[in-house]
């Protein structure tokens, strides 16, 4: 019976490894990291997050569960509410439809994947804050953000690999 | 009973026979409402996201409270998180201090020669000052006093500029207070939690500062665009506005006090479009001064300045 308890409270904690990774790396996104100009185009890692996961376990990183992290992101980063879990929810949509193309076998094909989502959802934001502004906003910074974080994406890729292969398979 | 006996052959297999009508009914009218709402499963949660875009905008009273208590809980972690960034800056940041000692002293020193000049100066204008005062009757402001506080967040992105800080409420942190690092103002209080609170940088979108020019005296609205420098709006088009001038608060619309050092005048372009570099490098603050100057402040200014966030 113990036994059992305690396989469970495992299995639990194993599941809750994609969201618990999401959240944290949002918080690690928000840390002052005292660079000149890095604020502003810092790599959304929430973003990277949801990615992987969305494509290799959907079942473990629900929709709704991604509808709330964006929430919790708007509420502690000052965003307007509703525009990042807009821009997570429909990355989301984007990637199941096209879910097994990713899973392909090849990294590249991954990392092209990755480009995509966050491009979509750099201008999905741009969109979004550019009609709350009621102005055509610089969408220089947000593309400069989405080529960041599709170049360093392979960092996290690896970390939540080794997440992956340790803990949920 | 009757029909039950009637129709059913045996008791077992009708109970089972009917169980599965039921199942079967159940099926039936449930498994189209779970399709529907499995289809539009991600349509519906986009409709939430816009709802919660426009309860914002109906009701930001609300959406602030739930922001500080969000900001709140996250806070203790943020602060964790930020102790190694802030060791790594510090390591980064001796290694070249040591690599420019040489350089850095003999700037020092010059510097110090001629602040020892202005030091004179100050104390012979205090002084005057004070005996003209003594003869006008003048009531000075009421003395500032400070909140220093750690930042601790810094959210980035593409289109907000603000901070989060260590200090709140219980520290005596309120909305619409002047936050300035070093010498400069950097922003205002735009939020406050229990322990922590969060500061619109002068640079953010949302931001608009009255301020004056030092020299000219020309009065304009510091406002930002997300970018490092912030423009000066309504400045007539035959205002002389000199490079390198210095740009203060103005005090007018009573959102800060007057004579904070803001920035200096960076470039004025051939449109007539002035921008202004900031005093403080906002991307390079480790420690925030919430300032209290006991004057019509806070709530007051925020009557002027609704619902700065959304």
């Amino acid at each position: 019976m113990a036994v059992g308890v305690w396989h469970r409270l495992d299995q639990t904690a194993r599941h809750l490894l994609p969201s618990a990774s999401t959240v944290l790396l949002m918080l690690v996104g928000m840390v002052p990291m005292q660079l000149p100009g890095w604020s502003s185009v810092a790599p959304p890692l929430a973003l990277m997050s949801i990615f992987y996961w969305a494509v290799h376990r959907p079942d473990l990183l629900r929709p709704s569960v991604v509808f709330l992290i964006g929430v919790l992101q708007d509420l502690l980063s000052g965003t307007p509410l509703g525009l990042t879990p807009l821009a997570f929810v429909l990355s989301y949509w984007l990637l199941l439809t096209q879910r097994r193309f990713f899973l392909g076998t090849s990294f590249l094909v991954l990392w092209y994947g990755f480009a995509l989502v966050a491009f979509g959802a750099g201008a999905v934001q741009w969109a979004v804050f550019s009609l709350i502004a009621v102005d055509l906003l610089d969408a220089r910074p947000v593309a400069m953000q989405a080529l960041l974080a599709t170049v360093l994406f392979p960092i996290p890729a690896a970390l939540f690999q080794r997440l992956h292969r340790a803990y949920l398979s | 009973m009757i029909r039950s006996g009637g129709i059913v052959v045996g008791p077992v297999t009708g109970k089972r026979h009917v169980k599965m009508r039921n199942g079967g009914t159940v099926v039936r009218v449930a498994a189209p409402v779970w399709a529907l709402v499995q289809r539009f499963y991600f349509l519906l949660l986009i409709l939430a996201a816009v709802a919660l875009m426009l309860v914002a905008r109906m009701d930001p009273v609300l959406v602030d409270q739930a922001r500080a208590r969000a900001t709140d809980a996250f806070a203790p972690l943020l602060s964790v998180l930020a102790r190694p960034a802030a060791a790594v800056a510090n390591v980064i940041e001796t290694g070249r201090e040591i690599l420019d000692l040489y350089d850095e002293n003999a700037r020092l020193r010059e510097e110090n020669a001629r602040l020892q000049q202005w030091q004179q100066a100050a104390l012979r204008l205090e002084a005057e000052n004070k005996s003209l005062r003594s003869l006008l009757a003048y009531r000075p402001d009421p003395a500032a006093s400070f909140v220093t506080a750690r930042v601790v967040g810094d959210p980035g992105g593409a289109f907000v500029r603000t901070v989060v800080l260590t200090a709140g409420r219980r520290d005596g942190v309120q909305r619409g207070q002047a936050a300035m690092a070093g010498q400069g103002l950097i922003g205002r209080v735009v939020q406050v939690g229990e322990w922590s609170s969060r500061v619109l940088l002068i640079t953010d979108i949302n931001a608009r500062i009255p301020v004056v020019l030092e020299q000219s005296r020309q009065r304009a609205m510091l406002s930002g665009d997300n970018s490092d420098r912030p423009k000066l709006m309504y400045v007539p088009r035959d205002a002389q506005v000199a490079v390198g001038e210095r740009v203060f608060t103005s005090g007018h619309g009573g959102l800060f006090p007057p004579g904070l050092p803001v920035g200096t005048v960076e470039a004025v372009t051939a449109e007539g479009e002035v921008r202004v570099s900031p005093l403080v490098d906002l991307s390079r603050i480790e420690h925030v001064q919430i300032v209290d100057f006991g004057g019509a402040g806070g709530l007051a200014a925020e009557a002027v300045q609704p619902g700065a966030m959304q």
